[in-house]
């Protein structure tokens, strides 16, 4: 499996180790292996029902893989509980968005700091000056992201009224605010116009470089995850048959073939 | 209008406690899609534990109150981790089925320990009567109001301002997102059982201080919270607490100015229930919900 460049591999934020999962009889994922390095954007891309999202439920923990480990900085995380994955660092968004629908984008995004709070109800009650410079500190970053994602004009608005675009814009800036180690982005380009894609791939790259957020990214869209991704792992029905840098991924003939049909390799 | 305002009062004031009962409801819905049957059996459970606290153990009345809303409170936490936390991901009809199993258990539990005879209880809301406009009214109802309007007032900040709060509304709105958020879920479940078990135990406790007694009859009112959620809406806070008022106006000038052979009062949050279904089977503040089949 090509690794980057060589000699200088840096250690592994997550390792991926035989990961196999299966639902009755059907093998959604089988021994999946691969390692994210910190700071870099992963792409996780793959033809309908490879088990691209499957994976990332694994990782995040709404799915319990039967067999394998996924270790995220030195400690395994399989069998830990949605929310207790979410305290470790690791936010994630959904393909189909999963947003508090009848709540502002601000109460949105400041439910992202939630695992962040430390005022609990008594404490938040009792010792009101604690509580309010807590809140205000958070407050403070919630409008750090409404200013890198350029959402300003509508952080007052119900998200359920936004247009398709922005609200995924704003579950974006729902994970960014949980200021993750590894943020899992399940398709955010999905159903976007080309204008709306440039958008967020620029955001993407920006949150990559200024904040050296590691990104796990499932994307359809080819184009962008090569211009954008560090490194790529291709899955057909659910193996990972092609893992390396986008040059290197594109070039592989098992690619070609779970993309284009095996007549044109030939 | 002597009589109008105190039907209006008396209607009030057992609306304010529907409204309880119905909150704790709502609750349990908005937060985990359980509708609890065994809701009105937790106004028999406050009641008999005051009752316990204070008549049987002769705690100081305030004392005994908190320390039987507390247990209260305990019994709705054990009642979601024992029976309801293993049913997760059952269909939703067995979920019912189990909790109107667990009413009738619950029941036959407070009868097995108090008995089934009406038992004189401990009034602790003052008993005399004020004047009002020219009608005089009970101040124990009044004291019924406030004590209401208060739990309400506490609750409203609770989901405004605490974080507990907006955990729980952001489970109601979305599990997922909450789960990935780092909500705990199920903490959030035992919350919310908690707070309905003490709204409805606080219901009780008023209404057996209003009657002067405790019996299984308390458990009855119970039933009436399926008008009122369906009038406010299966799903709406504001919803319930308004649903109870206005089931309990009508039925207090249904009761008061039709005939009393009719019974009336009985049978016309019912009557409202079957008008609502048919006519708005959402209720007031429900959310509308369209399923594509």
């Amino acid at each position: 499996m090509a690794g980057r460049n060589g000699a200088t591999l840096p250690e592994p934020q997550m390792v991926i180790d035989g990961v196999s999962l299966s639902f009755g009889g059907v093998r959604a994922l089988s021994e999946i292996s691969f390692n994210v390095y910190p700071g870099t954007i992963q792409a996780i891309i793959g033809p309908n029902g490879a088990g691209k999202t499957s994976l990332l439920n694994c990782i995040s923990g709404l799915y319990r893989p039967q067999e394998g480990q996924i270790r995220f900085e030195g400690r395994n995380i399989i069998g830990l509980a949605p929310h207790q994955i979410a305290r470790l660092g690791i936010a994630r968004s959904f393909q189909n968005i999963e947003l508090f629908r009848h709540m502002t984008v601000v109460d949105n995004l400041m439910l992202g700091r939630h695992v962040h709070m430390h005022s609990g109800v008594l404490s938040g009650g009792l010792y009101w000056g604690r509580a309010q410079r807590e809140e205000i500190a958070h407050r403070e970053l919630v409008e750090q992201v409404i200013d890198l994602l350029e959402i300003q004009a509508i952080r007052k608005k119900t998200v359920g009224a936004l247009s398709y675009g922005l609200q995924k814009r704003v579950e974006l800036g729902r994970a960014l605010a949980m200021s993750p180690r590894l943020l899992l982005l399940d398709e955010p380009m999905a159903g976007m116009n080309s204008e709306e894609k440039e958008d967020m791939a620029r955001f993407i790259l920006d949150i990559s470089e200024e904040q050296r957020t590691t990104i796990v990214l499932i994307e359809h869209d080819m184009g962008v995850v090569m211009d954008i991704s560090d490194n790529v792992a291709v899955l057909e029905f659910g193996l990972l048959i092609a893992y390396g840098t986008p040059d290197e991924v594109k070039a592989n003939p098992r690619v070609i073939d779970a993309y284009l049909g095996r007549e044109h390799a030939a | 209008m002597e009589k109008l305002i105190q039907l209006t009062l008396s209607g009030v004031a057992n609306g304010a406690i529907f409204g309880l009962v119905a909150l704790g409801f709502v609750l349990i819905y908005k937060s985990s899609d359980v509708i609890n049957f065994a809701q009105g059996e937790f106004l028999l459970i406050g009641a008999y534990l005051t009752y316990m606290t204070v008549q049987q153990i002769g705690l100081w009345w305030p004392l005994g109150v908190v320390v039987a809303v507390l247990l209260a409170a305990a019994v709705g936490v054990l009642i979601e981790q024992l029976i309801l936390r293993p049913l997760i991901g059952e269909p939703a009809i067995s979920v019912i089925m189990v909790t109107i199993g667990l009413s009738s258990l619950l029941r036959a539990i407070v009868g097995a320990i108090w008995g089934v005879t009406p038992r004189a209880a401990p009034q602790f809301l003052p008993r005399e009567t004020v004047t009002i406009l020219g009608a005089s009214v009970g101040v124990d109802k009044l004291w019924a109001i406030a004590l209401a309007l208060i739990l309400f007032a506490l609750l409203t900040l609770f989901f405004r301002r605490s974080s507990e709060g907006i955990a729980m509304r952001a489970v109601a709105d979305d599990q997922q997102a909450a789960l990935s958020m780092g909500i705990s879920v199920k903490r959030v479940w035992a919350v919310a059982w908690a707070i309905a078990a003490v709204t409805a135990a606080v219901g009780g406790i008023l209404l057996m201080s209003i009657f002067g007694g405790v019996s299984g009859q308390i458990a009855r009112v119970g039933l009436l919270v399926f008008p009122v959620v369906i009038l406010g809406g299966l799903d709406s806070i504001p919803g319930a607490i308004l649903g109870g008022l206005i089931i309990g106006l009508l039925q207090s000038y249904a009761g008061g100015y039709l005939p009393p052979e009719l019974g009336m009062g009985e049978v016309m949050p019912f009557i409202i229930l079957l008008l609502i279904l048919l006519i708005r089977p959402y209720g007031l503040f429900g959310q509308t919900i369209i399923e594509r089949v």
